[in-house]
């Protein structure tokens, strides 16, 4: 509980842990899965597993963008960068993560030209400013982002820049749950729902969880005491035998969503019949494709692209970890091989893969711990 | 690039209605309104800021939540250097 005399309303919190120890009992386990990165962080980051009791475990799902792009994407898209004249511009995320022949960093160490943007239309702006050269965005996210690609590449076709195009990696949140869902080794009582995915889509799209699969889903926010709520809202749903969806972020999420981003997305985008994520495999309409309307600002239809694939280094077990079937440290190469310094799975990468978090909080308590009894 | 920023609005140009500039303690960006076009925030509004793009209004007690989150995850350093990267300004 390291962290919680930086919390604000400790007593609230010391409340609904309580809460929670009661509702949880002792005599069945809970499985939940958070499926957003940003709440896996905050939970090694709060330490909320050592305020929670045993029986709840925490499942960490696919909600980190850059860690579910397989591989071949990033080659691919690097493949684009090194024809003449383009500019490889993407998120300070993507800049690490390893492609076969390095990351988009490791390419700029050898020449190429690859810019670091914090807004898509600041790729665009790239391409105002170098009418002589192409500008390449690689977009990744889901539905939080996809929305500020699809606005960009608007904007771009309404100011005819043609210097400028998007390679399209944008993915949606609820085809990955059913996979997970659908998934034999998989065995979940309850989610931990979306913040920010959830301002996009709102809280809708989840209906089908309830309804279908019996499984309740509250869509949280990121503060320990939002998270610490969703799991009383989750366990007294679980105890009552009921599935429904709730929101427990209500001060940033609409049940209904943004209207204006997703009427952005259906503008731009067209779902691809399948695509492919590290960790789960190919799911069927699980990504965006830039539609035939805008296919002038598509990195796919301009350019030719080697359809790379390539499959994760054997040792590596970071689908398993994905799935929630390993634990981080559990995987051969962890904190070995694969540190944050040195990432050769994608987990390791962002701050939001589990791998990462649980190295960066967890493996580092432990490491310090070990050493405090070496020297007792 | 999953945080979400809270910022607010100090000024909308008249000729192009799809931007604004925003405050982020301090540091002053332009960000595009385009995904509140339901719901057009006014000079002095609070809206979370994603990837420079507001993508929803917030009360400005949400607005220093949303702060103190960000605070708690250790994220501010991140978010303020996303903000003054918006525009192309402080990078590389």
């Amino acid at each position: 509980m390291r962290f919680v005399d930086e919390f604000r309303e400790p007593e609230l919190i010391s409340k609904t842990a309580e809460e929670i120890r009661r509702l949880a009992g002792a005599k069945r386990h809970y499985r939940m899965m958070e499926v957003c990165g940003g709440h896996t962080h905050a939970i090694y980051r709060f330490g909320l597993k050592d305020i929670l009791p045993e029986n709840i475990e925490l499942i960490h799902g696919p909600g980190c963008p850059v860690c579910v792009l397989p591989m071949g994407r990033i080659d691919d898209g690097l493949a684009i960068a090194r024809q003449p004249d383009v500019i490889f511009a993407a998120f300070g995320d993507m800049m690490r993560v390893p492609g076969t022949q390095g990351s988009p960093l490791e390419h700029k160490a050898r020449g190429m030209d690859v810019r670091i943007v914090y807004s898509p239309s600041d790729a665009l702006k790239l391409a105002r400013l170098n009418p002589d050269k192409h500008v390449m965005f690689f977009a990744i996210g889901f539905e939080t982002t996809a929305p500020s690609t699809a606005l960009t590449i608007m904007r771009a076709k309404a100011e005819g820049l043609r210097n400028f195009s998007v390679f399209c990696n944008h993915v949606t949140i609820i085809p990955a749950i059913r996979a997970i869902l659908d998934s034999p080794d998989m065995r979940l009582d309850a989610f931990i729902g979306p913040g920010h995915v959830s301002t996009v889509i709102g809280c809708r799209p989840y209906e089908w969880i309830a309804h279908n699969e019996r499984k309740p889903i509250v869509v949280s926010g990121f503060e320990p005491l939002d998270m610490l709520q969703s799991v009383v809202m989750l366990l007294r749903q679980l105890n009552a035998g009921e599935a429904r969806v709730e929101n427990q972020y209500k001060r940033v999420v609409p049940w209904e969503g943004n209207r204006a981003a997703l009427r952005a997305i259906a503008e731009v985008f067209q779902l691809r019949p399948y695509f492919e994520w590290r960790g789960l495999g190919f799911i069927s309409q699980s990504a965006l494709r830039v539609n035939d309307k805008y296919a002038e600002w598509d990195s796919e239809q301009r350019f030719t692209v080697p359809g790379i694939r390539v499959t994760d280094p054997k040792a590596a077990q970071c689908g398993e970890v994905l799935k929630g079937v390993l634990k981080p440290h559990q995987c051969k190469l962890f904190g070995r091989e694969c540190t944050p310094e040195h990432p050769i799975g994608a987990l390791m990468v962002s701050s939001e893969g589990s791998c990462a978090a649980y190295y960066s909080y967890e493996h580092r308590k432990a490491a310090m711990e070990n050493s405090l009894i070496a020297i007792s | 690039m999953c945080l979400a920023i809270p910022g607010k609005i100090v000024e909308i140009s008249a000729e192009n209605q799809d931007t604004a500039l925003v405050d982020v303690v301090g540091v002053r960006r332009r960000i595009d309104l385009g995904l509140l076009q339901d719901d057009r925030p006014v000079l002095g509004d609070w809206v979370l800021v994603h990837v420079g793009f507001a993508m929803s209004r917030i009360s400005e007690e949400d607005a220093a939540d949303q702060m103190n989150t960000l605070r708690m995850l250790g994220e501010i350093e991140g978010a303020m250097q996303e903000v003054k990267g918006y525009g192309l300004e402080d990078i590389n």
